[in-house]
Parts: C-alpha cells; sequence; structure tokens
C-alpha cells in the first residue's frame, strides 16, 4: 500500500479535467490506498457552497467530493492563504477540510510516497 | 530506478508530451526502467495514428510508436478519455458499432487501473502537462 496526495490547483468546471482527476482518485481509492487531496491555488473553489454548473452544462463535481468518504477518502487539506487570498472561509465549503499554512506544505507533502500533481 | 509517466497535455496544447518523451529516452540511456507510459486527459491525442503534420515538424505519434518498438515501453491509452475525445481502436468501435481504427502502432487502450498499477510498481511516478 502506498500513501497518495492528490494536489488539484484548478478551478472546477475546466473542461472535464477535474471530473478526470476525480475518475484517477477514486480507481486508487478503489485499490484500497491511503488517499489523500490537497487544494490549492484555485483549486480550493472545487469546494465552493452554491455551485451551479448544470446551468453551464457541466457536471456537479463538488458532489463526487462529498461522496468521497464512501471511499474511505476523509482527509482533505486545503491552504490557508489560497483560501485567504479568494476571499473565502472555511464555512464557505461543502467539505470540512484541515488547513496548513503555506510555509507547512513542503511538510505535509513529505509523509506521502505519491504526490499526484493534477 | 523504475519510472512511471503519464502524459496530461496534446502535442499541440504545450511541449510537455514532447518533454516527457525527451526525459523518457534520458532515463533510458542513463540505464533507467520505465514501467509504462500512461496517456490521459487530452494526452491522448498523441495516439492519433491518422495525425499528419506537415514534413518539417516534429512526427509526434511516430516519434512514441518507434520509441515502443525499439524499447518495448509499454505505451497505454486511457479508454474513458479517449472515447471521449474520438479516439476508437477498431475492436472498441466495432463494440460501439461504429467504425474506426484509430490507435497508433505501439499504443494500446486499457483503464484506470493500469496507471494505479503503474504509480504502485514504480519508483517514481512523473506527470507531464
Amino acid at each position: 500500500m502506498k500513501r497518495y496526495l492528490f494536489v488539484l490547483r484548478k478551478p472546477p468546471h475546466s473542461g472535464a479535467q477535474v471530473q478526470e482527476m476525480l475518475d484517477i482518485i477514486l480507481t486508487t481509492a478503489a485499490f484500497d490506498q491511503h488517499v489523500s487531496i490537497l487544494l490549492l491555488d484555485d483549486g480550493v473553489f472545487q469546494l465552493k457552497n452554491g455551485q451551479k454548473p448544470e446551468l453551464s452544462g457541466m457536471k456537479d463535481t463538488a458532489a463526487i467530493f462529498k461522496a468521497l468518504e464512501i471511499y474511505d477518502v476523509n482527509d482533505i487539506y486545503t491552504e490557508v492563504e489560497s483560501l485567504q487570498e479568494r476571499g473565502l472561509k472555511p464555512g464557505d465549503l461543502c467539505l470540512s477540510v484541515q488547513e496548513f499554512y503555506r510555509k507547512d506544505i513542503a511538510g505535509l507533502m513529505k509523509r506521502f510516497d505519491v504526490v499526484f500533481a493534477g | 530506478m523504475k519510472f512511471a509517466i503519464q502524459v496530461n497535455a496534446s502535442p499541440y496544447q504545450s511541449n510537455a508530451g514532447y518533454t516527457a518523451y525527451q526525459f523518457i529516452n534520458a532515463a533510458l540511456a542513463a540505464g533507467h526502467e520505465v514501467f509504462r507510459v500512461f496517456f490521459y486527459q487530452d494526452g491522448i491525442y498523441h495516439a492519433f495514428k491518422y495525425a499528419t503534420p506537415p514534413n518539417d515538424e516534429l512526427q509526434f505519434t511516430a516519434q512514441w510508436s518507434e520509441l515502443a518498438r525499439q524499447h518495448q515501453i509499454d505505451l497505454v491509452v486511457c479508454i474513458s478519455a479517449a472515447q471521449r475525445r474520438g479516439l476508437l481502436c477498431s475492436d472498441e468501435a466495432k463494440r460501439q458499432g461504429k467504425q474506426d481504427n484509430d490507435l497508433a502502432d505501439g499504443f494500446r487502450i486499457s483503464g484506470l487501473g493500469q496507471l494505479v498499477e503503474a504509480t504502485l510498481e514504480a519508483d517514481r511516478f512523473i506527470v507531464f502537462g
């Protein structure tokens, strides 16, 4: 078993990008690996409350994040500065996240065997 | 060292695919092993058999086919990413009631499980694009 950290930095609804990354995350979890997610930069918008993607013909990817706990994906991390720079608070997100300061992100990444850029 | 590689960008979207190609050649030349190259998202555009760039430009698809032939490297194209973008091998086209045969020599089509397996097998996993 390996420990995977998926680092998501793109905003939701950037084409099929997010959906295709979530497919990798779900497949990795289905292989019984230890899966965690880190949302950085515009990636923090992935979990923003009140998205209406169907108006733009996009899939509701936030709903897929909410289903991750079924796959034992419970550790979702984010960066304090990424939220602050975008005027977001943890309460604006649809899942509870663990916040890390930017200076501690490298240390967080060291805990994992595979850091998966997405 | 054993490497697994993922390519996410199309040949004309960025040079990430070509950088991956150069990295693989350098790794092989240094005596490393490349366990698998997995083409995902717009990276699947590297596997289109009928891509026909002008003669004075890089022949991306032909380069990958040649790499697979020379070094027996496993080039895997994700089936769901490929189908979304209209890349079908002849078997899959038949199953879907369509006529098509787009997959270039040296590539094979398979699922995301092959990517996870590659990340488990490899000592290092690198994403390009």
